[in-house]
């Protein structure tokens, strides 16, 4: 009985805990959906913004993809790489989906899970991309995968995939 | 030996840029006309149609969900402007090793599903492209007659909302034929959206 007592508020803390942790981020950017382990935090664009000049001693490694994107697919392992051996050196990973927000629970989580991705993802909700797409860089035609990386000294925009040792030689420099 | 290889670094990005920025067309240009295999197993050319006042020309393809997303308003595009005299023309421009689901075949069944009512055409050694400088699909180039030839008098987007047409604020595309049919010209002339690269081996 006792057990199951405090079953029960453990539970209930879980709970209000959950909630709690729905109502900050739904302040801050959005609707939240979460997953196993990664959440998926849904901007609009003037939302997602300050991800792009983030003034932090950080580097940005900021990619724009989709689940249906093959080439996008095909060059996510290789920035999960970069993720998790330079994360201890400031380098923030950023994935940003064009997927649309009604396949969060449908596409993105399963895929995120099966890929096993471990940094950050945000979902960019707007479509009407001729507004922003010239806000992100004035070189992109469009066409994803597309990446911007910058720190307070560097930034470049790059409208094509990567594979791994590409963008180790683009990032080791600037750490 | 660091400043060297970054000063090659940087000769290569300029080079690059500049190569890149070199193709392709710009708003003025005079657009080439094709011979591309369509759906129905004739080929067909800009050539074809003398009376035509200019032409939408879209790369698009089957497999991706911007380009599902605009199917409708092509159709309804076409429906609307072909007799305007701005037919449209939809060019596949994939390589169906690259993108399995772009292949002439399943353009036949696609287009047999949609009942698309303009052409569908196969840019089958993927020549035509890279002239206009399409990067994506769906990708529009709107071509205005001027004597002999055609021009480029807008490129982009269909619209401003790719996921709603109900929801849609600027319609680009159209705006633009009825600037150029007024004899002025459109504004914006170039606009961007997301979209699908084009797959090449």
């Amino acid at each position: 009985m006792f057990y199951t007592m405090m079953k029960i508020r453990v539970r209930l803390f879980q709970v209000a805990t959950a909630l709690l942790f729905v109502t900050f981020f739904s302040i801050h950017g959005g609707v939240m959906a979460q997953g196993d382990k990664n959440p998926v935090t849904v901007y609009s664009f003037d939302e997602f913004e300050y991800w792009l000049h983030k003034d932090t001693d950080s580097l940005y490694v900021i990619n724009f993809w989709a689940t249906w994107c093959a080439p996008c697919v095909k060059e996510i392992p290789h920035f999960e790489k970069i993720y998790d051996t330079y994360k201890d050196q400031k380098v923030k990973v950023v994935f940003v989906s064009l997927d649309h927000p009604g396949q969060i629970e449908s596409r993105v989580l399963p895929f995120m899970e099966r890929l096993d991705m471990q940094a950050r993802v945000l979902l960019l909700d707007d479509p009407n991309s001729n507004r922003w797409i010239p806000k992100v860089s004035d070189k992109w035609t469009g066409s994803i995968p597309a990446t911007v990386i910058y720190n307070r000294d560097f930034r470049a925009f790059y409208e094509r995939e990567f594979n791994y040792e590409e963008l180790e030689e683009i990032i080791l420099p600037l750490l | 030996m660091k400043k060297m290889k970054s000063l090659g670094l940087f000769l290569g990005v300029m080079f690059f840029s500049l190569a890149n920025f070199a193709q392709g067309y710009e708003v003025g240009d005079i657009a080439t006309d094709f011979s591309l295999l369509n759906v129905d197993g004739n080929y067909v050319s800009m050539a074809d149609y003398p009376d035509a006042s200019g032409f939408i020309v879209i790369f698009s393809c089957n497999h991706c969900p911007y380009v599902v997303a605009y199917e409708d308003r092509m159709i309804d595009l076409h429906n609307e402007f072909a007799p305007k005299g701005y037919p449209v023309i939809a060019i596949n421009p994939n390589d169906s090793i690259a993108q399995p689901q772009d292949s002439y075949s399943l353009m036949q069944v696609r287009a047999q599903e949609k009942n698309f009512p303009f052409p569908y055409l196969l840019d089958a050694d993927q020549s035509i492209y890279p002239q206009y400088g399409a990067t994506r699909t769906p990708h529009v180039f709107l071509l205005k007659r001027d004597g002999e030839d055609l021009r480029v008098a807008y490129i982009g987007a269909i619209d401003d909302n790719y996921r709603e047409a109900s929801q849609v604020e600027e319609r680009f595309l159209v705006n633009a034929i009825e600037a150029i049919e007024r004899g002025e010209d459109p504004d914006p002339a170039v606009t961007r959206a997301i979209g699908c690269t084009i797959k090449t081996q």
